[in-house]
């Protein structure tokens, strides 16, 4: 049977996320808790974390977390990572002996910054020369995957229960502001660890519930800006295009968000004149990128998240507030479960995204639909 | 002048016990094979000329003729057909190129027809398209890689001139010449009322149909006819034809008689001269060349109209592709050998060009290695039968599809191949002001227009089923196919995979 990354595979899913807007940083366990809930929604082949602002002492750093199948991966891989970056530090990822977790590869992480040499030679920006690095060794070196290649975050997971994930990795003793869990639900059982979410790709992380009807015509729009898809999941597309939408081309959060889930024809039409050619040009433009299908997302970037559904809502997403706490999730129970009391719960409209960003002085207002009741 | 060693093709048979005498056959038969023999008060046929076009056949109102193909014989030959030993009969009697219509009519595979399509079960939802929206809308032309906006959100980048198109079909190119005015007037009315747009061919723009300019692309062929500054300010684009489907590499011969006085103002001809198109474009004989003409009617137009290339499927139809996006076209149309025409030699018309299936995927895979697909748009035509091939098309990468041959059997054409005879008794390939009325362009607009209508609703239901609400989501995306009955070379060239896999 072919492994995850050759074969394409439907699943559904658990999502949840958590963000405190102040910038306080809370630990792990939260989130944990939050998407155990749900338990029931996963089925034990995947589940993961992305964790925002743990690593303060080498917040200027890419945080490289791999996955190695042997020793061998591991020394081609570190001779190309230390061919091109400085490394700060190096060390096996802490984890714990659990029962549930078994046939673990090798997890290792580094904390690394582009030669200055190698990044002059390349005409590159650090972002970039970092991204063909991942794609470098996710496609050319068999065994090794990068799984994380944020600053100042880092992505946690592996075939198994979210929960049993959380207390693999010693979760409770991490502190971050901003949390994304993920519990897997895939249709067969290749068990592959890169294969569970979130998915990641320098900030920018992704979990994702649904499966992408659009997934080949994102996956070959998106090569012609020079992605490569190496895991053949619909989450990988979802994360470039993203990174291609607010990195590359500049788009704001709210104009991203309505690339992946545009307003339908028949909206734009009752759009002012101003709104009108914004739309008609986002949609032209921008029609491949489109996901298509049912999905609800939590999409993660440095600045706070932004969680979404498919613009036909074919899977459920609930957001809360309590002062400055935003929680979205699958499901409500998992809000609840973690905020006893939320001040206001609604379930956003198809298409229409939940953004929650950290305070800033020049502060946009949190931008949320209608609220509509839970 | 020898014997003919020709027998008749078809055969019309007659049920006398049903027959009225009322001569509407021999009145709609403009191959005259219906006469009336008043001595023996009988209606008889004249087999030899029939082309099996079952004018006669739907009009009797008695449904007493039946045709059928002529049960005569050769001694059976595997090698020696019928038809390859007639084609020498007719040949060494005339000296003659073999003249025929319509398209490739040889038993090549159909790669449609290899193809399936999938749909949602359990882990994403069928959309039911009577429910749930669902967009075909697309935009023919080139497009930005990016969009800029200010902090105000007003857009700054400038959006290269585009065709809207309300469900992704176009009527292909049949010029006013090869196809009457009724025709044309049905076209162009459907594509109105469609939202959509009709292409004129190559034989210039009838002064009546210029109101309908916002839906019509206008041709720029070898031939040059009905060229002016109008012409191409008239139409919403402008289509540089090089080569066609049912007969790459030649170019084209209207002949003089039927250059009527209509004809000759709209291809800007003398009337009853003949109206020949060179081979090759004789300003254009390299890509450099293509550059130059696409940017003078870009010129002429003011930037203000797409401008795109229309190719036959050849064997390099990539690299070509390729170079005519780099040249500069908005977007570029590519016949498969199967496409139609007025008239075509027939060894051209069975044996040049190669299958749309395979160009379209193959010239999607080059310009998306080039990273150059997103800036141009791709028109599949050549035989376009059903909704289920346009999925297709879209599917291996096309963005809209050209149909003509099925515009054309809407009207009523019944594809007996006899288009370059002119005598077209369903009025549609003809310029006999007798047979042209015979079509209504009232009825055969609202035909066309169901026709379109009809397969669109087809599309939103295979696309629902694919769990899919927008066609944009469907362009090249070929996951959604697989193959069944193909070799792994053929199945590599399309880019996809076997049914199972």
């Amino acid at each position: 049977m072919l492994k995850e990354g050759y074969v394409r595979i439907p699943s559904g899913c658990a999502i949840s996320g958590i963000i405190d807007r102040t910038g306080r940083l809370f630990s792990g366990q939260s989130i944990a808790d939050s998407i155990a809930t749900m338990h029931d929604r996963s089925n034990g082949l995947g589940g993961g974390f992305a964790a925002y602002g743990i690593y303060p002492d080498f917040k200027d750093y890419f945080a490289f977390h791999m996955f190695y199948d042997d020793l061998i991966a591991k020394q081609e891989t570190e001779n190309i990572l230390k061919a091109n970056y400085i490394v700060a530090l190096e060390e096996k990822i802490p984890t714990r002996k659990t029962a549930h977790i078994k046939n673990a590869p090798l997890i290792y992480r580094y904390f690394a910054i582009p030669r200055p040499e190698k990044l002059k030679l390349s005409e590159l920006d650090e972002n970039e020369f970092t991204i063909k690095f991942v794609f470098n060794i996710n496609s050319n070196i068999p065994g090794a995957y990068v799984f994380s290649s944020g600053k100042n975050m880092g992505v946690f997971k592996a075939v198994g229960y979210p929960e049993d994930v959380a207390n693999f990795y010693k979760l409770e003793s991490y502190k971050g502001y901003m949390w994304l869990a993920h519990g897997r639900f895939p249709t067969n059982t290749p068990g592959w660890w890169g294969g569970a979410h979130p998915f990641n790709l320098l900030n920018i992380s992704v979990v994702h519930n649904g499966e992408l009807s659009s997934y080949d015509t994102n996956r070959k729009y998106l090569e012609e800006f020079g992605y490569i898809c190496t895991l053949q999941t619909d989450t990988e597309v979802a994360a470039y295009i993203f990174d291609l939408l607010l990195r590359r081309h500049g788009l704001p959060i709210e104009l991203a968000c309505k690339v992946v889930a545009s307003p339908l024809w028949k909206q734009v039409e009752r759009m002012s004149p101003k709104e009108k050619i914004l739309y008609t040009n986002l949609k032209i433009i921008y029609g491949r990128a489109l996901l298509n299908g049912p999905f609800s997302m939590i999409i993660a970037y440095e600045d706070g998240f932004v969680a979404i559904n498919d613009r036909i809502k074919l899977r459920p997403l609930t957001a809360a507030k309590k002062g400055d706490m935003i929680y979205v999730a699958s499901e409500e129970s998992a809000v609840r479960q973690v905020c006893k009391n939320p001040e206001s719960v609604w379930i956003p409209r198809g298409g229409e995204p939940v953004i929650a960003e950290l305070i800033r002085d020049n502060e946009k207002e949190m931008y949320s639909t209608k609220e509509v009741t839970a | 002048m020898s014997l003919s060693y020709l027998t008749p093709e078809f055969k019309v048979l007659r049920d006398y016990d049903k027959c009225i005498n009322c001569k509407v056959c021999m009145r709609q038969c403009s191959f005259e094979v219906h006469s009336y023999d008043e001595h023996l008060d009988k209606m008889i046929s004249n087999d030899m000329n029939c082309v099996n076009c079952q004018r006669c056949v739907v009009l009797c109102p008695t449904q007493a003729l039946t045709i059928i193909k002529h049960p005569q014989t050769f001694k059976e030959h595997a090698n020696w057909t019928y038809d390859a030993i007639r084609d020498i009969y007719r040949q060494a009697e005339t000296g003659g190129v073999l003249l025929s219509s319509m398209g490739n009519d040889r038993p090549y595979p159909i790669y449609w027809d290899k193809m399936v399509i999938n749909a949602s079960q359990v882990t994403n939802p069928s959309i039911d398209p009577l429910r749930e929206p669902m967009e075909l809308r697309v935009y023919i032309g080139r497009k930005l890689d990016k969009i800029e906006v200010d902090e105000n959100l007003n857009v700054k980048t400038k959006m290269p001139p585009q065709l809207k198109l309300e469900t992704p079909i176009m009527f292909s190119a049949m010029s006013y010449g090869s196809i009457s005015y009724n025709a044309h007037a049905a076209l162009a009315r459907a594509a109105e009322e469609l939202g959509i747009l009709y292409n004129t061919g190559e034989g210039g723009l009838h002064e009546d149909f210029r109101k309908y300019g916002k839906n019509t692309i206008v041709q720029v062929a070898s031939g040059r006819f009905g060229v002016d500054r109008e012409y191409l300010n008239t139409a919403a684009a402008i289509e540089i034809k090089i080569g066609q489907g049912a007969k790459p590499g030649i170019g084209g011969h209207l002949p003089g008689e039927k250059v009527s006085e209509d004809i000759s103002a709209t291809r800007m001809i003398p009337p009853g001269s003949d109206a020949i198109s060179p081979a090759p474009h004789h300003d254009i004989y390299s890509i450099e060349d293509l550059a130059q003409l696409i940017y003078s009617l870009k010129e002429a137009t003011d930037y203000q109209k797409p401008v795109g290339v229309k190719i036959a499927a050849v064997n390099n139809v990539a690299a070509i592709a390729s170079g005519i996006a780099r040249a500069g076209a908005d977007y570029i149309a590519i016949d498969g050998f199967r496409g139609g025409t007025g008239a075509a030699p027939k060894r051209i018309r069975d044996n040049v060009g190669i299958p749309i299936e395979f160009a379209i995927a193959a010239v999607d895979a080059r310009l998306r290695s080039e990273g150059i697909r997103h800036t141009v748009s791709l028109v599949a035509a050549g035989s376009i039968r059903n909704s289920a091939d346009i999925v297709k098309a879209i599917a291996l990468g096309a963005d809209a599809v050209y149909i003509a041959t099925a515009a054309l059997i809407a009207l009523g054409c019944h594809m007996c191949q006899k288009c370059h005879t002119g005598k077209c008794n369903w009025g549609i390939a003809t310029q006999d002001p007798n047979l042209v009325k015979r079509l209504n362009p009232e009825i055969g607009y609202k035909r066309l227009v169901n026709l379109v209508q009809a397969w669109s609703h087809e599309i939103k239901e295979m696309l629902g089923g694919m769990g899919i609400n927008d066609i944009e989501s469907l362009k090249g995306n070929r996951l959604m196919l697989r193959g069944i009955g193909m070799t792994q070379k053929e199945l590599d060239i399309l880019g996809i995979l076997a049914a199972g896999e």
